[in-house]
């Protein structure tokens, strides 16, 4: 890897070095200039057609009011650190007396009561919704090999997955809640079941991109590599391995990416009506409190779930590309 | 050197004996020692409502702490939820509606054993119309030199319902669930004025509750409220604060009434728990009762002191979050009507006078005759029905034991509870209804029959 061959850097390096000024310049305007434009242009609209909506809870937030509100989460967050170092001081002091009278007692430490900041709700909704996915794919890609490679099975189960792909998950979620609050009875529940409740509907939703197109990517497997296959006769194992899952790998990983980003919108919606901690819950409360500040805080989370997602969704790009086999293809 | 390490050590040894001996005398102080807390890890729920107050004022002056309780305090999307969260056991207990625990108990809905050892507060409510029909009901209304005259009976709404009768329309108004306060002082509040709000017919599998209705009610969960009506879906609604005050600060709506004028002192919120989540866990039952009455307390110490710090916490947005100004309105004792009409109201939400944490029977049967009347309780039943279930809900053992635990501990007197342990569970004949109508806990189907709309006897649909 060479740094100076990196796109964002080689324009900047070669103008340094003084290699065809103009073409770098040219490339720099439209890597950087332009879609910093775009963002500009954007924010004004957006002040200006905020200025003109007025609802009952006050002005639509513009830029402005939304970055004030963001400064206060991050106020608040900070708030919150105090208040929770201070429990943990009483908590601590509660224990030591508890010993003191009976140094037999169980002494057990307990995780911060009080109400989960902004941000740790962002990383709540990601570990929501990477369980969701992976749990997703662990199931997905068997299935889509096994129907990729029997021209029957696939028949058999095609029916099914183009019924259950358009489901919305607010449908599902209400079965999913009471399966789980049938199914999963414990005493010391080690998930919470508005996790599992919004977890299995994030699943359900964002299987079948997944299972088609690794279906797909096995169905691309030349006729000339299944010959070589067979004259080898190798075992039925070995040609999954060695053959079939390297020529799927791309269809798959665009499977995989198409599937992450149904999860994460699938997540934002599952977690308004399950109640589980996370990015939707937020915004969901907050419409509830119909506070002035309420609209400027709902607009920080979209910001901030766009932008999740906009990440997610490159990790996925990345990782998609150093699996494929064909380099020359232009992935975006 | 080894002279002084042995003082110290024995030093240190007369201090632990002192201490030991001391504690143990503290422990003897109470005439039965509480033990500790068998949960001690605990989650309850609330609806963003203001009289949530004492859940979030325990929590945050650590009175929960201070029993021994790590608890988390978590919103709920509306009571169905809450009532489901409850009883599956993800929630131990939560801010309740009164009628909830006594409709889960008689099956009238989904059925479970859910009880309630203390009442979270008296009044709080109010009943808010469109300004549409505000301005239509305004000519109809008493006036008192330019302001109108309180309490504003249904009779001057009477002629806006007959108006979209006759336009062949229906009158629709909100309240927050099928067995809430809100829906029974709604319907009292209107069959006083001499509009039927429907009845219901369980044993038809009829659950709107709309049967020969002249203003149809619909659920509606409370922070929706205003949006609904701004919406134009209902034209009115009976909801608790701060989603009355809020119509006002937006302009979109009047209250016309405090529920605090239907009735006297009713009985709002209460806390409820599963029956064998007690049975389990009795100490932590009452170590819970124990911090939420003090938190009562604070909230009413010296004529409301307190409140201001009080709604500053509410108004986060992890409580009921809505601005701090528009929960101030109701809570630090005054209540906007039309805009401007600013009037005081000190007992708009009570949290501890007037014994407002005991769980009296008389007010669960009270619930139980407004069921009746509308038609939950689809047959007649005779009163003792009536007493064995407001005894197998209401529960004032667990609450006078948290009592006693408080005034041994010294926390409290035993004169800040008058009349706590003389109490029957029976307030006696009650004569503050806005019709004038006396309700005596203890006949509660002379009580029925004395009602003009509604239904009677063993009339049944």
């Amino acid at each position: 890897m060479n740094p100076l061959k990196w796109a964002l850097v080689e324009p900047f390096y070669k103008l340094a070095i003084g290699e065809d000024r103009k073409g770098q310049i040219n490339t720099i305007v439209k890597m950087v200039g332009l879609p910093i434009a775009g963002l500009l242009v954007f924010l004004m609209l957006w002040q200006g057609a905020a200025s003109n909506i007025n609802t009952s809870l006050g002005q639509f937030p513009g830029p402005v009011q939304t970055y004030d509100q963001f400064v206060s989460l991050q106020e608040e967050a900070t708030a919150e650190a105090v208040k929770e170092e201070k429990f943990y001081q009483r908590q601590e002091e509660r224990n030591a007396r508890k010993l003191e009278k009976n140094p037999e007692a169980t002494i057990k430490v307990r995780e911060y009561t009080g109400p989960p900041t902004f941000f740790e709700q962002i990383w709540r909704s990601l570990v929501t919704v990477m369980s969701g996915f992976i749990l997703a794919s662990i199931i997905a890609v068997p299935i889509g090999i096994i129907i990729g490679l029997s021209s029957n099975a696939y028949s058999a189960v095609n029916p099914l997955i183009q019924i259950f792909k358009p489901v919305s998950p607010l449908a599902w979620l209400p079965l999913v809640t009471m399966v789980v609050s049938a199914v999963y009875v414990t005493d010391d529940p080690a998930f919470d079941k508005a996790f599992l409740n919004s977890m299995f509907t994030v699943l359900l939703c964002c299987l079948w991109p997944t299972i088609i197109n690794t279906a797909a990517g096995v169905a691309t497997v030349t006729q000339d590599l299944k010959n070589v296959s067979q004259v080898l006769s190798l075992s039925w194992w070995t040609h999954v391995r060695k053959i079939v899952l390297p020529c799927s790998i791309p269809m798959m990983f665009t499977g995989l990416r198409i599937s992450l980003g149904i999860a994460w919108m699938v997540l934002i919606a599952a977690e308004m009506l399950a109640q589980n901690p996370g990015l939707g819950k937020f915004v969901w409360d907050e419409f509830q409190n119909g506070s002035s500040d309420s609209l400027g805080r709902i607009m920080v989370a979209v910001i901030v779930i766009g932008i999740v997602g906009f990440f997610l969704d490159r990790g996925m790009l990345i990782i998609q590309k150093a699996v494929s086999w064909d380099k020359s293809s232009d992935i975006r | 050197m080894s002279i002084n390490t042995g003082r110290r050590t024995f030093l240190k040894t007369t201090a632990l004996a002192v201490s030991v001996a001391m504690g143990s005398l503290a422990y003897s102080a109470g005439a039965y020692a509480l033990g500790d807390a068998e949960k001690e890890d605990l989650k309850f729920g609330f609806i963003k409502l203001t009289d949530m107050a004492p859940l979030a004022i325990a929590y945050e002056n650590g009175y929960f702490e201070d029993e021994g309780l790590y608890v988390q305090l978590e919103a709920q999307a509306n009571w169905k939820v809450l009532l489901d969260r409850v009883i599956d056991g993800q929630l131990d207990g939560a801010h309740m509606l009164a009628g909830q625990p006594i409709a889960a108990t008689i099956g009238y809905g989904t059925k479970a054993p859910v009880i309630t050892p203390i009442s979270m507060d008296l009044n709080g409510n109010a009943i808010t119309v469109s300004n549409k029909t505000w301005k239509a009901m305004k000519p109809h209304v008493e006036m008192e030199g330019d302001k109108p005259k309180h309490p504003i009976s249904a009779a001057a709404l009477k002629p806006v319902v007959e108006s979209y009768k006759d336009a062949g329309k229906p009158f629709k108004m909100g309240m927050v669930f099928p067995v809430s306060t809100h829906n029974y002082e709604l319907r009292y509040w209107l069959a006083a004025g001499g509009l039927n709000p429907g009845y219901y017919a369980p044993h038809k599998g009829d659950s709107s509750g709309t049967l020969d209705a002249d203003v149809l009610l619909s659920v509606t969960p409370p922070p929706q409220m205003p949006a609904t009506m701004e919406a134009g879906t209902i034209e009115g609604y009976c909801v608790g604060e701060p989603w009355n005050q809020q119509a006002v600060f937006k302009g979109i709506g009047v209250p016309v009434i405090s529920d605090n004028s239907i009735q006297k002192n009713n009985p709002e919120k209460v806390f409820g728990l599963r029956e064998d989540f007690y049975e389990k866990y009795p100490n932590t039952t009452i170590r819970v009762v124990k911090a939420m009455i003090r938190a009562a307390h604070w909230l009413d110490a010296e004529n409301n002191k307190n409140r201001p710090a009080a709604v500053k916490i509410l108004s986060k947005p992890n409580y009921v979050g809505a601005d701090y100004k528009v929960i101030a309105n109701s809570m630090t004792g005054t209540f906007e009507y039309e805009k401007g009409d600013k009037r005081s109201e000190p007992d708009f939400n009570v949290f501890f006078r007037y014994n407002a944490t005991y769980p009296y029977y008389s007010d669960a049967i009270w619930y139980m005759t407004q069921m009746r009347r509308w038609g939950q309780i689809s047959e007649q039943k005779a009163d003792s029905w009536y007493k064995d279930m407001a005894k197998k809900v209401y529960r004032p053992d667990i609450y006078k034991q948290a009592v006693e635990e408080l005034i041994s501990d010294g926390t409290f007197k035993k004169t800040d509870f008058a009349g706590v342990f003389e109490s029957d569970g029976f307030r006696g004949v009650q004569d503050d209804f806005m019709d004038g109508i006396p309700y005596d806990g203890s006949k509660p189907n002379d009580y029925i029959d004395s009602m003009k709309i509604g239904l009677k006897g063993s009339k049944q649909l």
